[in-house]
Formats: structure tokens, C-alpha cells, sequence
């Protein structure tokens, strides 16, 4: 079928919810979704977003722009910093009028709590800045946002999972879906589209992502010809539940936890010896897989300890009810007086689909992409620079989510309605149906756990030239298996075995995106570690890296950071 | 170790009768019962349909039958089911779209029909609107609602009546009938006080037993009962 709306909004996690609320009304949207959108992943966030009400302590958004920089290693772009951190007041009290529970003070306020890498003063202390609802505030605003949207008349595709963006010289038309529910593929044509489809921790084994995280949107946007920017920044939360990567935010530390090595000894006192348990995310990281290779790994195995026993049981049943729940389903234990092995698990992706301050996908020539536009993990608003901060991606997903719907709105007169190219659907309806008459071919399943297991291996906390060198070998490798994958399902209905032979495509053009953009960056900065260039290099790499799909892989090229106030200084907390 | 499974398969465009299918794979006993599902799909058998996406207990997409009882094949671990056989089944009273998969669409609709959104009706303040934390308490354990449908699919009264709205509208009704903030009260009391509202639930507290955020369901029902008795019927 061909669906004929002005704007097309792809994700309904709360970046695409949000920018849907601003678009609905004004114009004809729909937003599409490849589950029911209150599974998409940002319900996943746990630990609250970041906004200086000084609602506990004094504290204001200078402070936390600077947080924000300091924190993504001098690679953020401050004029977009300074968007977030004086915006997130006003974004966080819209969320409060639209009916997110959160946690409140005696005095009736929003509550805030301590975070990784927030701090007052410009790095004196830690700070309360974290708004939250108990450990599960992604859930409550993305299910506040939904309801919000279905009472706003929002038409919604669930279940429709894109697969090609169509363009016609260099600009968008629309894009291809398929439908779960029926198997039929389907062009959607528009004048805007907007990608918010989240990231792709779905390239590394262990990772908090869900299975819906692929980077469909990003994949499809770097292979239509759009660059992408900072691949090779990806974070490693310091606390995946060790085996199972599921994630105990960093709230559990914000709340007073701290981590502990084989010896019993609070060890980030070492490496952080100001805010210690709260620095960011990519230093705690990096302290605990140090503490492994060294051999203080709890009986010297590759996990630490997390000690909650401190917190209380009414803390926890108040403030972390859900990681106390996940420790005890999937562990066995009792936060309130046992400990919890932790080990880093691939979290976010700072990296993603190159995006001006607007919303608008940039190309190669830093000139917006007509009727293309992007929010949330998927884009790089170069926000999170090197390293992203708890809180601060909640935070970018309603701020940004808002801006892209508002210049969606401002942009639309100028854009026309342009005939598609003759079958736009033609290329994913030969690669479906290829897939589907291969018989005896390679699984899917294998093929991709081969490459979840490479890329943490070679491409994870640390990277050498050797280890990125190998990577990039062994995930061209597989590129050429993936090409004789065959599948089971020959059918119609809710055929997820064709989709995740479809997803796969776009896992491994992203991981040769972040292993190619990880080889082009000697220097260690932020969530990018080089054991063979250990030190920052601002001389030589004080830029972003712009990542472009040729015949003969990705090729790199950069662009300069815009710094406004925060001068590069070495980063220590 | 070993595990069998036997799962309920159903293709209503193509079979006539639902069937069963066995499976055996090998899993170790912290493992999920969602990883199993998975091992088979990957593995063994790619025919397989069943909704997942976050895995562990968060986004509410994989609620089936598992054994019997309504439950999230990601928070289920294969030590509990070590000497039986595990039997996957679709939540009951759901129409049945694909093997495990079924058609939430209804069950979203009841939700919506409360009107699960916050409303007000004097303009916002400028800054958070004023809560107590007393009155944000009581809404505490219905927030972890994630919509996995578990509970509805496990009262026993949605059987004998399908028309009855079932426990979780009920649990988001609760949510903004004692939001403090919410300014409809009484209306949304009214609107629930109808012979398939709050009425048909009579405690069999099977919503209670299931549900994977351990929200007490029944007695939120309960609650909103004693609070239509005292609120609405007084006045």
C-alpha cells in the first residue's frame, strides 16, 4: 500500500513522542513504530533526568552545561550544551504538568538526587540534580508522553518496521515499512520524515539495549548517503548485572552505594578522588576493568562489587525498587545485605546521524538534508561530545525531540510534495524475497553473535591498533557470510525471523562504521580509549569524525567543536 | 542442562487447529526462560513468533503462559522449571494472532477509555505543580505498571464476561483517581461505577498473584470500590 502523510515520525520512544506532540495538530503526522510504543526503549531509563531546579540545593544551568562538557571530554558542542542545560528547567516542569510522577520533597517539590558527573561549582561536589521517579522514570514519562499522544489524536503505525528511506536528488520522499501483523511492505510517502529510532548497543554481547535496538534508522540514513559523526564514542554503563548486562543505574551510587573490588576496598577513591563513585561514567568504567586486568576482580574474575547494604531497606523500597527487584529475580540476592557483581555493559551510543541544533540532518557539506530530520540516540547533536552523562540523555530526547517537531513545523511550507521514484519499494521487496528463496544458507543467529562477540572483545573499554585492526577484518568477514544467510520462516504473519535477518544487515554496517572510526582516533577522549595513544590529543584531534558509506567502506573526514565559554583543560573529578 | 518445552503454535491463516510443538534445548539454570524461546528460534526453529524487546521486566512485550500461569518469559529463570516440562501457551482470553503472539489492541483501548492522562483544569503554575509526598505514596506501586497485560489475562472474571474492563484499566484508572494533582475525581469515580467498571472483580486476586511489578491489583480494586461507596454514592 502507498500511506500519504505530510511527516513522517519514525520511533516512539520519547525523543519521536515528543516531537510528535509538537507536530500533532499543526499538520498531518503519523508516527511508526517497530514495537507497540510503550515498549520502546527509553522505558528503560531508569535513574531520572537531569535539570538545575535546585530543588534540594542550590544549583543552575551554567554548572550543569560546564558538567555537560567536561563530562563528554571537550568534545561536546557547547552552543548545543548550552540549548540543554538552560532548556531542561522549563522541559522538566512541562513534563510535570503533563502528569509524571515523580518522587517529591518534604516540601512538596520534584526531588532530585546525586549523579554521575553532576556536580555545583563547576566540579567542586556532587550535586542533586537528577529528577526522578523511583528507578523507573523513563517508564513513567514515556507512558506519560503516549497517553498524551493517543489523547492528542496522534495516528500511530505500531509494529510497522522500517526498512528503507527513499530519497530523489538529495532529498526525502518518504520510506519504505514492513507490518508485522501482515507481512506487506509499504511506502510511506511524505515530505518530512523524522528518524528517532534509538541506538544499536545491539553490535556489542553484553549491553543493557534492548533486542529493538539495532540502529535501524542510522544504518538506513548512513547507506542512503547521510554521514555519520563520532561512531567510535560509544559508553560502557559501569553497572551492568555481570553476565546479563541489565542495568542498575548509576542512581544506586547517586544514592550512596559505592563499588568495591575483591579486597573490599572503595576504589574509585583512586581514580576519582573528588566525587569518587559518581564520576562519569567512562572513568568508572575504565577504573573497573583496571581493577579486573589487574587482578583485584572479586576472586579474581572479570566483575566488582556493588554494596548497596548501607542504603537501608526503606531507601531501596523507595528509591531503587526496581534493581533491588532485578537482583533478586535474576541473582538470587537481597540488595539490603548482600552485594551485587557488576561489570560494565554496553549502554548508549554518543555517535549517530550527523544533526544541526534544529534538528535538521546535516550531509557532508554541513548543509541540511531536505525533509530530513533526527532526535534523540540515533542523532549526534555532538551533546554528549566523547561521553555521555547520567540523566542527560532523557533530558535530550524531550529538549531536542521538541526543537526537531517545532522546525518540522517551520520548514513544511518550504517543502514540496515530490513524486517517489518509480517502485521506491522495489529493493527491499528483491531483498525479502532473495532471503526468503535461499535455502541451506548461514544462520543469522550465528553471524551475529559471532560480531557481538568481536566487537567486545576488540572494540570495547580499551582498543589498541591491533585489536581495531582485527576487528575490521574479522567484521568484513562476516559482512560477506551475511550474504548467504537463509531463514526458517517462509511466512507472512509476525515473521521476526526475516526481521532480525533484515537488522543484521544494519548491525554490521554500524559496527564498521565504529571500527573505522575508532582506527582514525589516536588519542584517548572521553568513552574512546587507546591503550596505544593513552593521552587526549587536542592538538591533532580536537574534532569530530564524519563517517561516509563509499563501495570501499566508510571514509573519514571532520569538523571542528564548537567551543564557546569552556576552554579544553584536563579532565580529572 | 537439558529442558523440553512444549509450545502452543498457531498460524490462523494457515491452520485450522492450534497444536503443540515439543522443543529441547540446552540452558543453564540462571538463564531465562525468554533465552530458551530465543535458543529455539535461532537455533532450531525460526517459525516461531513471540513479542520480546528490553528483557528484563521492563517494556511488557513478552507475557505468556508459562506452565499455566500468566508470567514474563524474561523474568522467568529455568531453575524454577527444572524437573518439569515447560509449557508456553499465549496469554489466555487474548485472540490469538501467531503462536504466542496475540492482539493487545482491545486491552489497550480499555485503558484509553479512562482517559489515562493527567487532568486539569486550572492553568499549570510556573513551576512543578505542588504534591505532598504522602499523596505521591499513593500512587507509588500502580506507576510500575507496564502494560503486559498478565493480569487481565489471568482474571478468571474476563473469561465469564469479556466486557468487564479488566484489572489493569482498572490499576491506571486508580492512578489519576488518586493523583492529587488530577482535578476529575469524582467524574472519573462516576464513569467507573458501572456493572462492567470496578463491580464484576470478586477478589479472586489471580492479577494479584501475577503480576510481575507485584502491584496489589485486587486491592487497588478494592480501593476504588470503597471509594465510589463513600465518594460518589454519598453525594
Amino acid at each position: 500500500m502507498i500511506f500519504k502523510h505530510d511527516v513522517i515520525i519514525v520511533g516512539a520512544g520519547l525523543a519521536g513522542l515528543r516531537a510528535a506532540m509538537e507536530v500533532a495538530g499543526g499538520t498531518d503526522a503519523a508516527l511508526l513504530s517497530k514495537v507497540y510504543p510503550t515498549r520502546s526503549h527509553s522505558g528503560a531509563a531508569q535513574g531520572g533526568i537531569a535539570a538545575a531546579l535546585g530543588n534540594e540545593e542550590p544549583d543552575f544551568w551554567e554548572w550543569h552545561m560546564y558538567d555537560t562538557v567536561k563530562g563528554g571530554d571537550y568534545l561536546t558542542d557547547q552552543d548545543v550544551a548550552e540549548i540543554l542545560a538552560k532548556d531542561a528547567v522549563r522541559a522538566v516542569y512541562e513534563l510535570e504538568h503533563m502528569g509524571v510522577p515523580f518522587n517529591r520533597t518534604p516540601e512538596g517539590k520534584i526531588a532530585q538526587r546525586a549523579f554521575g558527573g553532576h556536580t555545583r561549582g563547576f566540579g567542586e561536589a556532587a550535586v542533586k540534580r537528577a529528577c526522578y521517579a523511583a528507578d523507573r522514570s523513563g517508564r513513567v514519562i514515556l507512558d506519560t508522553l503516549y497517553f498524551e499522544g493517543v489523547r492528542k489524536g496522534l495516528k500511530i503505525y505500531p509494529e510497522f518496521h522500517m526498512l528503507d528511506l527513499v530519497m530523489k536528488d538529495n532529498r526525502v520522499v518518504g520510506l519504505v515499512a514492513y507490518e508485522l501483523a501482515t507481512g506487506e511492505v509499504h511506502f510511506f510517502h511524505c515530505r518530512a520524515v523524522l528518524l528517532a529510532t534509538g541506538g544499536y548497543g545491539k553490535v556489542f554481547k553484553t549491553t543493557s539495549n534492548a533486542f529493538a535496538s539495532t540502529g535501524d534508522g542510522v544504518y538506513l540514513a548512513y547507506r542512503a548517503g547521510i554521514p555519520l559523526e563520532d561512531m567510535e564514542f560509544v559508553q560502557f554503563h559501569p553497572t551492568g548485572i555481570y553476565g546479563l548486562g541489565v542495568l542498575i543505574s548509576e542512581a544506586a551510587r547517586g544514592e550512596g552505594g559505592v563499588l568495591r573490588n575483591h579486597p573490599g576496598e572503595s576504589f574509585m577513591e583512586r581514580y576519582a578522588p573528588t566525587i569518587k563513585d559518581l564520576a562519569a561514567r567512562d572513568v568508572v568504567s575504565r577504573a573497573i576493568a583496571t581493577e579486573i586486568l589487574e587482578g583485584r576482580g572479586i576472586n579474581g574474575r572479570d566483575y566488582v562489587h556493588l554494596d548497596l547494604t548501607q542504603l537501608g531497606e526503606k531507601k531501596l523500597a523507595e528509591k531503587l525498587s526496581d534493581i533491588t527487584s532485578f537482583v533478586k529475580i535474576y541473582l538470587g540476592i537481597d540488595a539490603a545485605t548482600e552485594l551485587i557483581p557488576v561489570a560494565p555493559t554496553c549502554h548508549y551510543m554518543m555517535g549517530g546521524i550527523q544533526t544541526g541544533i534544529h534538528g535538521r540532518v546535516l550531509d557532508l557539506g554541513q548543509n541540511p538534508v531536505p525533509g530530513l530530520y533526527a532526535a534523540g540516540e540515533c542523532s549526534c547533536l555532538s551533546l554528549h561530545g566523547a561521553n555521555r552523562l547520567g540523566c542527560n540523555s532523557l533530558l535530550d530526547l524531550v529538549v531536542f525531540g521538541r526543537r526537531a517537531g517545532a522546525t518540522i513545523l517551520e520548514d513544511l511550507e518550504g517543502l514540496s510534495w515530490d513524486d517517489p521514484p518509480a517502485h521506491p519499494d522495489k529493493g527491499v521487496q528483491d531483498r525479502i524475497r532473495s532471503l526468503k528463496e535461499k535455502r541451506g544458507g548461514e544462520k543469522y543467529g550465528r553471524i551475529r553473535s559471532a560480531l557481538q562477540e568481536m566487537m567486545t572483545r576488540n572494540c570495547s573499554i580499551f582498543r589498541t591498533e591491533q585489536s581495531l585492526t582485527r576487528a575490521l577484518t574479522e567484521v568484513r568477514s562476516l559482512q560477506e557470510q551475511y550474504k548467504t544467510v537463509a531463514i526458517d520462516n517462509l511466512g507472512v504473519r509476525y515473521n521476526t525471523d526475516l526481521l532480525e535477518a533484515l537488522e543484521l544487515e544494519f548491525l554490521l554496517g554500524l559496527a564498521e562504521t565504529i571500527v573505522v572510526s575508532a582506527l582514525g582516533r589516536k588519542e584517548s577522549r572521553g568513552a574512546h580509549f587507546r591503550d596505544d595513544y593513552p593521552e587526549r590529543d587536542d592538538t591533532n584531534y580536537l574534532k569530530h569524525t564524519l563517517a561516509q558509506k563509499t563501495d570501499d567502506g566508510p571514509r573519514l573526514s571532520s569538523k571542528p567543536v564548537t567551543i564557546t565559554i569552556f576552554v579544553p583543560k584536563p579532565r580529572t573529578y | 542442562m537439558d529442558m523440553k518445552f512444549r509450545i502452543f503454535r498457531f498460524d490462523p491463516e494457515v491452520d485450522g487447529e492450534p497444536r503443540y510443538q515439543e522443543y529441547t534445548v540446552s540452558a543453564e539454570p540462571g538463564e531465562r526462560i525468554l533465552d530458551c524461546l530465543n535458543r529455539i528460534k535461532w537455533e532450531q526453529d525460526g517459525t516461531l513468533s513471540y513479542r520480546m524487546s528490553c528483557a528484563h521486566g521492563v517494556c511488557g512485550s513478552d507475557g505468556m503462559r508459562i506452565n499455566g500461569a500468566c508470567a514474563l518469559a524474561c523474568q522467568k529463570l529455568v531453575k524454577e522449571y527444572a524437573d518439569t516440562k515447560v509449557t508456553l501457551e499465549p496469554l489466555p482470553f487474548f485472540r490469538v494472532l501467531k503462536d504466542l503472539t496475540v492482539d493487545v489492541n482491545a486491552f489497550l483501548d480499555g485503558i484509553m477509555y479512562f482517559r489515562p492522562w493527567l487532568i486539569t483544569l486550572s492553568d499549570p503554575p510556573e513551576k512543578e505543580r505542588p504534591q505532598s509526598q504522602e499523596d505521591a505514596k499513593r500512587v507509588e506501586e500502580v506507576i510500575r505498571c507496564i502494560l503486559c497485560a498478565c493480569c487481565t489475562g489471568a482474571c478468571p472474571v474476563m473469561q465469564e464476561n469479556p466486557y468487564y474492563v479488566g484489572p489493569a484499566a482498572l490499576v491506571w484508572a486508580f492512578r489519576h483517581v488518586f493523583d492529587s494533582r488530577d482535578e476529575q475525581k469524582i467524574e472519573r469515580l462516576k464513569q467507573l461505577d458501572f456493572a462492567d467498571g470496578v463491580w464484576p472483580c470478586v477478589n479472586h486476586f489471580e492479577c494479584t498473584r501475577v503480576c510481575p511489578k507485584k502491584i496489589p491489583v485486587t486491592k487497588c480494586i478494592n480501593t476504588l470500590k470503597r471509594e465510589i461507596e463513600t465518594t460518589v454514592k454519598r453525594s
